[in-house]
């Protein structure tokens, strides 16, 4: 183990790699970016991450080179480049291990993106409380400043490429695309109405990217293997290279692990994790991140990749798969989820800021034993009128617990409801609002 | 002397990564917090003056994060992750341990103002749950043995060797 080469986390798992400039360069750092800059056209360094496939690994999983190409072509002013390292997802720690470990490769996928679309500055929004990451980060450009990867006239290429580290403050939202260039701005982190896109109007309104440091990462390696090399990987056409999942929960070795998209949820759980911590059955899994609706042992060969995800009611989202064994509380695990929603809604949008507090507060009073057998529908009639009504994809991302949870397990719903209305307690209790 | 005039270098280094003032007001916010372990009225003040804002525009956005604290928080924030993850795992039991050992529950402070509890939602550490935050330092699959070495540690030297390093699970195989 590991049974496939890795990309990603190749240089980290040598003995003593310290992810510094140095050991960095050993490895074949920074070739990719010698290799392109002045060497290969911006338009063919697009077209190269188009053919390899590439897809944004931070949940919605929108094909990068084509990002990139909707940039308008004759646009003279400043255009930008985000690295969207607001990781928060509950299930997904991916991106910290990236940028912590081997802030290099992340950096150089960002001077090639710069490169490719043109921009001069990029900013990476990283998440606020992960300010080891931050200070890793701002060494790392520090460095690359000083060997001139960074910079002006980057590598005596003609090229300016100015990288600098924005941590936002504690708001999950601002992980949305468009909330974190609002937060960038300086704002409340509150998503904007697309369209515009970033692409035509994003950072104080120009030309912006927004790409998750796991795609970036990507990059080098894409650029000095070649695309037919990434294509490969995976499962092609649309799911191709590899993807760091992150396991957590009920397995004995929970972490990251990169392996090929495609691998099946029983591989990566029962070989790479080590299977159940406590050998009890799984009971459930989630695939992608907490705004990924919950699937059941029967999915366990559900292959890892878009489209398998997809069609198995799921998504892959972020990669954030959690195993939670027999004896768990499907309705807990949906309310703690429903919890964590309720939270971070920023309140632009009624459906969501509404909708969340009355999911949470019917969830509540389920699992407290005071529901009674017509919450159900209103639980499904709310998760109805927030999913595809709100301004970004909160709103959707909300009720998949919820929904799913009712969908292989409603009888654990039941069971309370009896419970409750056997014991006369139906009477609901208020509860306390934030 | 004032916040700006403090911090004066640190300021214009901030100014000059962003073409429009505006975009310096989280980082500019935290440098405020560093000063005096919250956002003063006067920070506020000078930052809104500074960034051209009105005072409610500073004010807006200080409130829609919750890392920034509008009143002084203890020497030693503790921040328990709750989320699903971490819960899987035995964040319930880490937070009821901190009650029991200080004394005091979420959103309250020791009488010392040494410590004081928050009970937060995913830190991204999902891996190595259940975790918290104490200050900057990530502190990651706690036991009750650890959380004991932890506290007293801080309490006699301000730091504890158990906090997290750069992140990586599972650690490579040693061959």
């Amino acid at each position: 183990m590991p049974k496939h080469e890795l990309i990603l986390l190749k240089n980290m798992m040598q003995p003593g790699y310290t992810g510094s400039l140095a050991d960095y360069e050993k490895t074949g750092g920074y070739q990719a970016l010698r290799n392109t800059l002045g060497k290969i056209a911006p338009a063919d360094v697009t077209a190269i991450v188009r053919k390899s496939g590439l897809r944004g690994r931070g949940g919605a999983g929108f094909p990068t080179g084509v990002k990139w190409g909707f940039l308008p072509k004759d646009y003279q002013g400043p255009r930008y480049l985000c690295c969207n390292a607001d990781e928060s997802e509950p299930g997904t720690f991916k991106d910290r291990q990236l940028m912590e470990r081997d802030p290099h490769q992340v950096l150089e996928g960002i001077v090639l993106a710069c490169y490719a679309i043109g921009s001069e500055t990029a900013y990476i929004y990283i998440r606020g409380e992960m300010v080891l990451g931050s200070k890793i980060l701002e060494h790392a450009i520090g460095e690359a400043r000083a060997a001139g990867y960074i910079g002006k006239n980057v590598l005596g290429s003609g090229i300016n490429v100015d990288v600098w580290v924005h941590r936002g403050a504690g708001a999950y939202i601002c992980g949305e695309e468009t909330a974190l260039l609002e937060s960038l701005e300086g704002k409340r982190g509150l998503p904007r109405i697309k369209p515009p896109f970033p692409a035509t109007h994003g950072l104080y309104n120009k030309p912006t990217v927004v790409n998750n440091v796991e795609t970036l990462a990507n990059l080098p390696h894409i650029i000095t293997r070649g695309p037919e090399w990434f294509a490969a990987i995976g499962s092609p056409p649309k799911s191709t290279g590899t993807r760091v999942f992150c396991v957590s929960g009920h397995v004995k070795r929970p972490g990251n692990y990169e392996v090929p998209m495609g691998m099946t949820v029983r591989e990566l759980v029962y070989e790479y994790a080590g299977g159940m911590r406590s050998n009890k059955p799984l009971k459930a899994f989630i695939p992608g991140g907490a705004s990924a609706p919950f699937l059941t042992p029967a999915h366990l060969d559900v292959k890892l990749d878009f489209e398998h995800v997809a069609a198995a009611g799921s998504m892959l989202g972020s990669g954030g798969v959690t195993v939670m064994e027999e004896g768990t509380s499907m309705v807990w695990a949906a309310l703690r989820l429903m919890e964590f929603f309720y939270h971070e809604s920023c309140g632009k949008c009624s459906p969501c800021r509404e909708g969340s507090s009355w999911l949470v507060q019917t969830m509540r009073r389920i699992f407290a034993k005071r529901g009674r057998m017509e919450d159900l529908e209103t639980l499904l009639d709310l998760c109805k009128n927030i999913a595809g009504r709100t301004v970004c994809a909160f709103g959707d991302a909300e009720v998949a617990p919820i929904q799913s949870t009712l969908k292989h397990w409603r009888h654990e719903y039941v069971d309370l409801i009896n419970e409750a209305e056997a014991a006369n307690l139906i009477r609901p209790e208020p509860v306390a609002r934030r | 002397m004032t916040f700006l005039e403090k911090y004066k270098d640190e300021i214009a280094d901030i100014l000059s990564r962003y073409p429009v003032r505006r975009s310096a007001l989280i980082p500019l916010l935290y440098v405020a917090q560093r000063d005096q372990g919250y956002v003063t009225e006067s920070a506020m003040q000078e930052i809104a003056h500074l960034l051209r804002l009105t005072p409610p525009q500073v004010y807006e956005t200080i409130t829609f994060y919750t890392m920034f604290n509008l009143k002084p928080a203890g020497t030693f924030h503790i921040q328990v992750c709750k989320s699903l993850m971490c819960a899987l795992v035995g964040s319930d039991t880490v937070i009821e341990w901190i009650k029991t050992k200080l004394g005091i529950g979420p959103g309250e402070s020791t009488a010392d103002g040494l410590f004081s509890l928050s009970v937060v939602e995913c830190l991204a550490a999902c891996g190595t749950g259940p975790m918290m935050q104490i200050n900057e330092d990530y502190y990651e699959q706690l036991t009750e043995n650890k959380l004991d070495r932890i506290l007293t540690d801080l309490r006699s030297t301000g730091t504890s060797p158990l906090k997290s390093g750069p992140f990586m699970w599972p650690e490579p195989v040693k061959t």
